[in-house]
C-alpha cells in the first residue's frame, strides 16, 4: 500500500464523482439508474432472480463460487465469483438463508475480467449462488458455505 | 460524521492490473438491536464505483450482507504503473467518499 | 472432586472409544478453517485501523500541541519499526517496565501535555482509548515478520516475570478459574477455537505473537491490555485497571516465554 494518496480527492463528493462519469458518458446509464431496491430488498431466491431479471438461469460449469468451504465466523466469509464464460457483464452474490438473498452486484466494463472477491455475511450454513450475466442470458452456479458461528448478532 | 479513508493497492502484472481495497464502513444491517432493545438503523454502502484513469473498471452495488469494513479484489486489462485507481462509494444515509491509488 | 473425577473418567472412555472417527473429521475441519484464515489475512481490516495510527502519530494534539513523532518506544526517539517486538521493557527515564500502551501514555503525557487519565478513564474502543488502539495498530503493524525480543537482564524486569507468573496461575472469581485454566494445557479447545498452551513457548509465540488483532465477530481492533482485561472478564472477577502492574506483569510473563517467536501483529481472528 505504499503508492496510497490518503486525501480524499478535493473535487468533491463520490456522487459528484460518479455524476460527473455520467456525463461524460462513462458510466452505463443501468449502474446510475440508482440501486435496485426491490432485488436487495427481496428475500427468497426466486423473488430475487425476477428482481434482477434472471429469468431461469442455466447452471453452469463455467460458473463458480470461489472461497473456502467453512467459515470460523459467520460476519465475514469470504467469497468471490468466477466466470469463464465470454462476455461476461455481471456478476452476483445470492445467499439462500440469508433474510435478503442478494448480497452484492457487479457490473464488469469491457476489459474486467470475471472474477471479483469480497466479504460477506452469513446468518447461518447455507448454500451460496453466483449468478452471471453474458449477452442476454443468465447463467448460475452454487456451493454450500458451512459456517460454524452465525454472522448477524454480532 | 466523517468517513474513513480507504486502503487501496493496485498492481500491474503481464498487463493485467490487480486491485485489493479495504473499506472503512459500519456496514450495519438494520437486524441487529442495541442493549436497550432498540433496532440499530441500517446503514450501508449501497453504491461503489472503481475506475482507472477516469474510466470505470468496477460498478458495484452492495446489500446488508457485505461485511463490516467491506474487502473486493478484482482485476482489468492494461493499467501502467503510476496510473490512477480511484474508489467511490456511496451509502443509504447519503453519504460518500473518494479515494486514489497510483498502480505499482 | 469427586464429580469431577466421574467427568473425566468419562469424558477419557468417550475420548479413547470416538478417537480415530474424530481426528479424521477434524483434520478435514481445520484444513477447511486454515483456508478460511489464510483468505482473511490477506485484507486484515487492522490496515483500516493502522492508517488511522499513523495520521494520528504525526498529528499535533494537546497543551503542547506536538505530535508522538519523537516518542521512544526503546530503540530511540522515533524510531516504529521493530520497538513493539521488543517490548515490554523497563525504560530509565520512568524508571518503570512499560508495555506498548504506557509507554505511549508516557509519550502523550511528556511531548504532548495530554492526561494518561483521559486514556484510562474512556471506555473501551471509545475517546482517548479509540486513539489509542489506533496508535497500536499503527505501532505493531511496524514490527510484523519481526522476532519477538524482549530483553530480560534488568532485575525490575526479572520482578515483572515472577508476577506475571503468580497472576497467570491464581485463581479467583465465582468459577474459580486462573488464566491457566484455559491456556495451561496442550491441546484445548472451545468450540472450534483452539486455545494455545502460554506455559510453552510455541504456544505463548502463537498468543501473544498474534495480538493485538481485529477481531472478525465483532469488527474491532482490541489492544493487549483491551485483550488481557478481557480474560479477566471472562473469569467473571474484578476487572484490572487499565495500564496497572498486573496487566503489564501478564504481558511480561507471556513476551519473555514467546521469545524467539514470529510477530504476527496485528492478528485476525474468528
Amino acid at each position: 500500500m505504499n503508492n496510497q494518496r490518503r486525501n480524499v480527492l478535493k473535487t468533491g463528493t463520490g456522487a459528484a464523482v460518479l455524476g460527473a462519469l455520467a456525463a461524460a458518458g462513462m458510466i452505463p446509464n443501468v449502474a446510475l439508474a440508482a440501486w435496485n431496491k426491490a432485488a436487495f430488498e427481496a428475500k427468497s431466491m426466486a423473488d430475487t432472480l425476477k428482481a434482477l431479471g434472471a429469468v431461469q438461469p442455466a447452471d453452469s460449469s463455467d460458473v463458480q463460487v470461489t472461497g473456502p468451504d467453512i467459515a470460523e465466523n459467520g460476519a465475514v466469509v469470504p467469497v468471490g465469483v468466477d466466470s469463464k464464460i465470454a462476455g461476461t457483464t455481471m456478476v452476483a452474490i445470492l445467499i439462500d438463508k440469508n433474510p435478503n438473498a442478494l448480497a452484492a452486484s457487479f457490473m464488469l466494463p469491457a476489459g474486467t475480467e470475471a472474477n471479483v472477491q469480497t466479504r460477506v455475511k452469513m446468518g447461518q450454513t447455507s448454500n451460496v449462488y453466483a449468478l452471471v450475466k453474458a449477452g442476454d442470458k443468465f447463467y448460475m452456479a452454487t456451493k454450500e458455505i458451512k459456517v460454524t458461528l452465525g454472522g448477524c448478532g454480532g | 460524521m466523517s468517513t474513513k479513508p480507504m486502503r487501496i493497492r493496485a498492481s500491474v502484472k503481464d498487463g493485467v492490473t490487480e486491485v485489493k481495497a479495504l473499506i472503512a464502513h459500519e456496514m450495519e444491517t438494520g437486524q441487529r438491536k442495541d442493549a436497550n432493545g432498540a433496532v440499530i438503523p441500517a446503514w450501508f454502502i449501497t453504491e461503489l464505483t472503481a475506475t482507472h484513469n477516469g474510466k470505470p473498471v468496477l460498478v458495484s452495488e452492495f446489500g446488508t450482507a457485505v461485511s463490516k469494513n467491506p474487502y473486493l479484489a478484482f482485476r482489468f486489462k492494461g493499467g501502467a504503473a503510476g496510473d490512477k485507481i480511484a474508489i467511490s462509494w456511496k451509502d443509504n444515509k447519503g453519504e460518500s467518499r473518494t479515494d486514489e491509488a497510483a498502480i505499482a | 472432586m469427586v464429580i469431577r473425577q466421574k467427568y473425566l473418567v468419562a469424558a477419557l472412555a468417550v475420548g479413547l472409544a470416538g478417537a480415530p472417527l474424530l481426528a479424521a473429521a477434524s483434520d478435514d475441519l481445520l484444513e477447511g478453517i486454515n483456508a478460511y484464515r489464510e483468505a482473511l489475512a490477506d485484507g486484515n481490516p487492522s490496515e483500516l485501523v493502522a492508517a488511522e495510527g499513523e495520521e494520528l502519530w504525526k498529528t499535533p494534539r494537546g497543551p503542547k500541541n506536538a505530535s508522538l513523532e519523537k516518542c521512544d518506544l526503546g530503540l530511540g526517539p522515533g524510531v516504529v519499526k521493530g520497538a513493539s517486538a521488543q517490548l515490554p521493557r523497563f525504560f530509565k527515564d520512568t524508571g518503570k517496565v512499560q508495555d506498548l500502551e504506557t509507554r505511549l501514555m508516557t509519550c502523550m503525557e511528556t511531548l504532548q501535555g495530554l492526561d494518561p487519565k483521559a486514556v484510562v478513564n474512556a471506555g473501551w474502543l471509545k475517546g482517548e482509548k479509540e486513539k489509542m488502539a489506533a496508535l497500536v495498530a499503527y505501532v505493531v503493524t511496524e514490527s510484523n515478520g519481526q522476532k519477538i525480543k524482549v530483553d530480560m537482564r534488568h532485575p525490575e524486569m526479572k520482578k515483572m516475570y515472577d508476577l506475571g507468573k503468580l497472576a497467570f496461575y491464581h485463581r479467583a472469581g465465582p468459577m474459580d478459574f486462573s488464566c491457566a485454566t484455559c491456556h495451561g494445557d496442550q491441546g484445548k479447545r472451545i468450540r472450534m477455537q483452539e486455545l494455545p498452551d502460554l506455559r510453552t513457548q510455541e504456544g505463548a509465540a502463537a498468543g501473544w505473537g498474534s495480538w493485538p488483532a481485529y477481531r472478525v465477530s465483532n469488527g474491532q481492533f482490541w489492544t493487549m491490555q483491551h485483550r488481557l482485561n478481557d480474560c479477566y472478564r471472562q473469569q467473571r472477577t474484578a476487572e484490572p485497571i487499565y495500564g496497572s502492574d498486573v496487566t503489564i506483569a501478564l504481558s511480561v510473563y507471556l513476551a519473555a516465554t514467546a521469545n524467539g517467536g514470529k510477530v504476527m501483529t496485528p492478528g485476525i481472528k474468528r
